[in-house]
C-alpha cells in the first residue's frame, strides 16, 4: 500500500507539468468558449516563442549549475543592433568607408553580438571565478546600457517587409516564430540528450569536481553553454523586434524571470544536474496558457501576476516533495 | 571504576534498531544500553554502523524499525532538537560550531540569555560561560571568536555547550581524531570528571587503546549487527579485535606472485607548492613503479599523499614542478584529460564528492571518462552505452537494481566499483588508487583487493594510498612512506611491518628511517 502510493506520486510527478497543462486547458475551455480555438492556439504558441528561445539556453545553463540574468538585456541589444544595421550603414571614419549590411548580414551581426556577450559572461564565470548570479547581473546592466547608447533611447522602427517575415508571417500554416522556436527545441533536445556536449552539461552541473577528475574540460563546457545561450537570446531578440517592426530600447525587461520560471515549472532543478528542454517547453506553454486564459476570463492583470507566482511556487513545491520521496 | 549496577534502569536504550538506507542495511536489529555515570565505548570497523546508531539514539536520524527508551519510557525523537530537550547531546567529529561567533555565543546558541529589554544579555552569558569553562579549560576566553581557537579547544567549547544544555547523555564521535596528545590527556581528565557527575558518555571510536583506557563497557558492532557488550576491565585487546573482525584476516588479501615487468611510471623530484603561500605540500618525491607491481604509500593526515597523486594526475599544473615519465617518456601533464591520455587513471579519495556524479545513472557514470566509446556518428548510442556498462557491471560484479539507477542509491562498495569502472574504461597503464576501500563493507573490500591483484597480473602499474596499515601490508609489493610532503622511507614487502612504517610516518623520525630505503 505504502509502496504503491509512493509509486503513484512518482508517476504523477514525472508528468506533473503535462498534467497541470492539460488540467488548465480543460478548466479554461470550460469557462471560456473563445479559448479552445485553433486561432487562439497559434496565438499562444506565437506569444511564447520568444520565451522558448530564451529558455532553451536558460535550461542548459541551469542544468550546468549556473543562472543567467542577462538574457532580457541581450535580447534587447541584439534586436537593436540588427535593427540599426538594417536601417542605416555604419560609417567607419578612419577608413573613410561605410559598411552597409544586407538583411542577413544584419541578423548574423545581431546573433554574433548575443554570442559575444554570452561568451563574456562565460569568461567572467570561468576565468575570473565570479559567481554566475553576479556576473550575469553585471551583464544585465551593461547590455541594457549598450542598448540605450546604440538606440540613443529611441525605438528603431520601419524595418521593412522582408524582416517582418520572421515575426509575423506564416509558413505551411504555422507562424514563422513557432517554426524557429520549434526547430531550435528539436535541435537542442538532440544536443542535450544525444551528444557528448549535452552529457557533459549534466555532469558538470551534477558534480563539477567529479567531472574535472573524470577528464572533462569544465571551463570550456561552461563557456560554450553561456555563449550558446547568448546566441539564443539574440534569436529571441530578432523575433521580438520583427514582430513589433521596432527595436525598443527597453525590450525584454524582466524576461529573465519568465524564462527562469518556465525552466523551474518544467522540473529543472536550480541546483543543477537535472532537467530537460522538453520540460521547459511545457513550462513555457503553462505560462502562455495561463496568460491567455486569464485575459480571456477578464481577470485583472494585477491578479494575473499573483496567479503566475502561485503556479511557480506550486511547481517547485511538488518538485521538493518528489525529491524528499527519493531521499528516504 | 564505578560501573553502574546491571539492575538499574539504563538512561538510554535502543531495542531492535533497524536502519535502512537505499541499497544498504546500515543497522540490523541492534540493542544498546547506556547507564548513568558510565563511559560506554562503541567500536567497529568503518561501515559497522557506529555513527548511524549514535545518530539514531541522539535523534539526528530516525530508525526504520525499533524503539528508543529513555529512563525505561518509550520516546520518539523527530529530530536532534527534541533529543536535546531531553538533554541528549552529540559532540561531533567535525565540530558543529559557528566559526565567526564568540565562544559564549556558541555555547548559548539556541538558549540565549535574554534580558528584560528583549536583547541578548552578553555580559551574563560571558560570565556564565566563564564559570563553565573554569571547570574545563580556564585558558579559553568566552569572548574569543571560535575560529581563532585550536581544534582541541573547540572541542572543549562543544563540551561546554553540552554541559550548558545540562546534558545527561553525551555522544562523542571520534573525539581524538584531530587533536594533539596533550589535548587528549585534557579530554580524558574531563571525561573522568563528567562521569563522576553521573553523566553517561558514549565514546565512539575505532581506537582500541583509548577505549580500553577510559571506558567502563564496550559494545562491538560488525556489519550493522550487534556483536557483544564487554566489561572493559575483563577484556583483552585481542578479544575485541576478534569480535570486530569476526573472521580470520589471513584470507582477506589475495596476492599472487606476478611477474614484475619494466618501469612504467617514474617521478623525478616532484614538488607541489600550496596555492596559498610558498609552503610545499609535496617536496622532492622521486619514485618508480613497474608493470605488474603495486606500490603502497603510507602516511598520516597531511603527509601529502593525496596531493602527490593529484599532481601526477595533472590537477595542479601551475604549482607542480619536477617530472613525470611514462615508459621513459616525459609527459606534460597539464590537466586530468592529458594525464588520462598518457594512460594514467585516478580513483579519488572521496567517491561522493570527487568520484561520481551522484544524480546520474550508473551507466552514464561508467561512460563519462571515455565517452568516445559510446558515440556513433557524433551521437551517443543507447545500445553501445548499455553494452559498455553491462560489461563492467559483470566484470566487477556491481550490484545495482538496474544500470539506469542513480549512482546515489548504491552502497559504498558498489559506488566505488562504478568509479573503478569509469577509470578502467580509459584503459590506463598506471592506476592511482586513493583510499580505495574507505567506508565500504568487508566483502566489497575483499573484492577490490582481488581486483587490484587481477589488474596487477594484467601488467598495470598500481599506486595505492591508504591509511590502513594491514591493507597496505596485504596488497603492496613495496611500500613508500611520506611525512610532511617528503618521502621518508621505502620498504620491500619483506622488510615492512606496522612498526617501521608508523615510525617513518611520524614527524621527527626521518633521519633514522631513511636507512631502510
Amino acid at each position: 500500500m505504502h509502496k504503491s502510493s509512493k509509486d503513484l506520486v512518482k508517476c504523477i510527478s514525472r508528468f506533473q507539468s503535462l498534467l497541470v497543462l492539460v488540467l488548465m486547458v480543460i478548466a479554461i475551455s470550460l469557462l471560456s468558449d473563445r479559448f479552445l480555438t485553433a486561432a487562439n492556439g497559434w496565438n499562444i504558441m506565437r506569444q511564447i516563442s520568444v520565451n522558448v528561445c530564451l529558455s532553451i539556453g536558460m535550461t542548459m545553463i541551469i542544468i550546468a549549475g549556473g543562472i543567467d540574468l542577462s538574457v532580457g538585456s541581450i535580447l534587447a541589444l541584439a534586436g537593436a543592433v540588427t535593427a540599426g544595421l538594417i536601417k542605416s550603414p555604419v560609417p567607419i571614419p578612419w577608413l573613410g568607408i561605410e559598411l552597409d549590411f544586407t538583411l542577413a548580414g544584419a541578423m548574423i551581426a545581431g546573433i554574433a553580438v548575443g554570442m559575444l556577450l554570452g561568451w563574456f559572461n562565460g569568461q567572467m564565470i570561468t576565468r575570473v571565478r565570479i559567481p554566475p548570479f553576479v556576473a550575469t547581473l553585471g551583464m544585465l546592466s551593461i547590455a541594457r546600457g549598450l542598448t540605450m547608447l546604440w538606440t540613443k533611447g529611441f525605438p528603431i522602427t520601419g524595418l521593412g517587409s522582408s524582416f517582418a517575415i520572421i515575426g509575423t508571417a506564416n509558413f505551411l500554416g504555422a507562424p514563422v516564430p513557432v517554426w524557429i522556436s520549434g526547430l531550435l527545441v528539436l535541435l537542442f533536445i538532440v544536443v542535450t540528450k544525444k551528444t557528448r556536449f549535452g552529457r557533459y552539461i549534466y555532469a558538470v552541473g551534477g558534480n563539477e569536481q567529479a567531472s574535472r577528475l573524470s577528464g572533462l574540460d569544465v571551463d570550456r563546457i561552461k563557456l560554450w553553454v553561456y555563449t550558446i545561450a547568448g546566441g539564443l537570446s539574440a534569436v529571441a531578440g530578432l523575433i521580438a523586434t520583427s514582430r513589433l517592426d521596432s527595436a525598443q530600447p527597453n525590450a525584454g525587461i524582466g524576461y529573465e524571470l519568465d524564462s527562469i520560471a518556465a525552466v523551474v515549472i518544467g522540473g529543472t532543478s536550480l541546483s543543477g544536474g537535472q532537467g530537460s528542454i522538453w520540460g521547459t517547453v511545457l513550462g513555457c506553454l503553462i505560462i502562455g496558457v495561463l496568460n491567455s486564459g486569464l485575459v480571456l476570463l477578464d481577470v485583472s492583470p494585477f491578479w494575473q501576476q499573483v496567479v503566475k507566482g502561485i503556479v511557480i511556487l506550486m511547481a517547485v513545491a511538488i518538485d521538493r516533495l518528489r525529491n524528499r520521496g527519493e531521499d528516504q | 571504576m564505578n560501573v553502574a549496577s546491571p539492575t538499574a534502569t539504563p538512561v538510554l536504550s535502543g531495542r531492535g534498531i533497524v536502519k535502512k538506507f537505499p541499497g544498504v542495511l546500515a543497522l540490523d536489529r541492534v540493542d544498546f544500553d547506556l547507564n548513568a555515570g558510565e563511559v560506554h565505548g562503541l567500536i567497529g570497523e568503518n561501515g559497522a554502523g557506529k555513527t548511524t546508531l549514535m545518530h539514531i539514539l541522539a535523534g539526528a536520524l530516525q530508525p526504520t524499525e525499533g524503539e528508543i527508551l529513555l529512563d525505561g519510557q518509550l520516546v520518539h525523537f523527530a529530530n536532534a532538537r527534541q533529543a536535546l530537550k531531553q538533554r541528549i547531546c552529540i559532540v561531533y567529529q567535525e565540530l558543529n560550531l559557528i566559526p565567526y561567533l564568540s565562544v559564549a555565543e556558541n555555547v548559548f546558541l539556541g538558549r540565549e540569555v535574554v534580558g528584560t529589554t528583549g536583547l541578548i544579555d552578553a555580559k551574563s552569558q560571558n560570565l556564565r560561560c566563564k564559570e563553565l569553562l573554569a571547570l574545563l579549560d580556564p585558558s579559553i576566553d568566552p569572548r574569543a571568536q571560535v575560529n581563532t581557537l585550536r581544534v582541541g579547544q573547540q572541542q572543549i567549547v562543544e563540551i561546554a555547550k553540552a554541559l550548558n544544555a545540562q546534558a545527561r547523555v553525551i555522544f562523542m564521535d571520534e573525539p581524538t581524531s584531530a587533536i594533539s596528545d596533550s589535548e587528549v590527556e585534557v579530554l580524558f581528565k574531563l571525561i573522568e570528571s563528567l562521569r563522576r557527575e553521573g553523566i553517561a558518555i558514549v565514546y565512539v571510536s575505532h581506537k582500541l587503546d583509548e577505549l580500553l583506557r577510559i571506558t567502563d563497557r564496550i559494545t562491538v558492532l560488525r556489519d550493522g549487527k550487534y556483536v557483544d557488550t564487554l566489561v572493559t576491565g575483563d577484556t583483552q585487546q585481542e578479544t575485541i579485535v576478534r569480535l570486530m573482525v569476526g573472521r580470520d584476516l589471513s584470507d582477506m588479501y589475495v596476492q599472487n606472485v606476478s611477474e614484475i615487468g619494466e618501469e612504467v611510471l617514474r617521478l623525478d623530484s616532484l614538488s607541489q607548492r600550496s596555492d596559498i603561500g610558498e609552503h610545499l605540500l609535496v617536496e622532492d618525491v622521486s619514485l618508480s613503479v613497474a608493470a605488474g607491481e603495486v606500490l603502497g604509500i603510507f602516511g598520516l593526515m597531511g603527509a601529502g599523499r593525496t596531493e602527490l597523486l593529484e599532481s601526477i594526475f595533472g590537477l595542479h599544473p601551475k604549482s607542480t614542478s619536477g617530472s613525470v615519465s611514462i615508459h621513459g617518456k616525459r609527459c606534460d601533464l597539464r590537466s586530468p584529460a592529458a594525464a588520462m591520455g598518457h594512460g594514467i587513471g585516478l580513483v579519488p579519495e572521496d567517491r561522493k564528492k570527487q568520484g561520481l556524479v551522484m544524480g546520474m545513472s550508473v551507466e552514464n557514470n561508467i561512460s563519462l571518462s571515455n565517452i568516445g566509446l559510446i558515440e556513433s556518428y557524433a551521437l551517443l548510442s543507447r545500445r553501445l552505452e548499455k553494452q559498455h556498462a553491462e560489461s563492467y557491471i559483470k566484470q566487477l560484479s556491481i550490484k545495482t537494481p538496474s544500470m539506469r539507477q542513480k549512482a546515489s542509491v548504491l552502497s559504498g562498495g558498489n559506488q566505488q566499483k562504478v568509479v573503478l569502472s569509469r577509470v578502467l574504461s580509459t584503459i590506463p597503464r598506471v592506476l592511482l588508487l586513493d583510499e580505495p576501500t574507505r567506508g565500504i563493507d568487508i566483502n566489497a573490500k575483499r573484492e577490490i583487493y582481488a581486483l587490484v591483484d587481477q589488474l596487477k597480473q594484467q601488467g598495470l602499474a598500481i599506486v595505492v594510498v591508504s591509511s590502513e596499515l594491514p591493507e597496505l601490508l596485504g596488497i603492496s609489493d613495496r611500500i613508500m612512506v611520506m611525512c610532511e610532503g617528503r618521502k621518508t622511507a621505502e620498504f620491500s614487502r619483506e622488510q615492512a611491518n606496522e612498526e617501521n612504517l608508523m615510525q617513518a610516518a611520524v614527524p621527527g623520525f626521518q633521519a633514522e628511517t631513511t636507512n631502510y630505503a
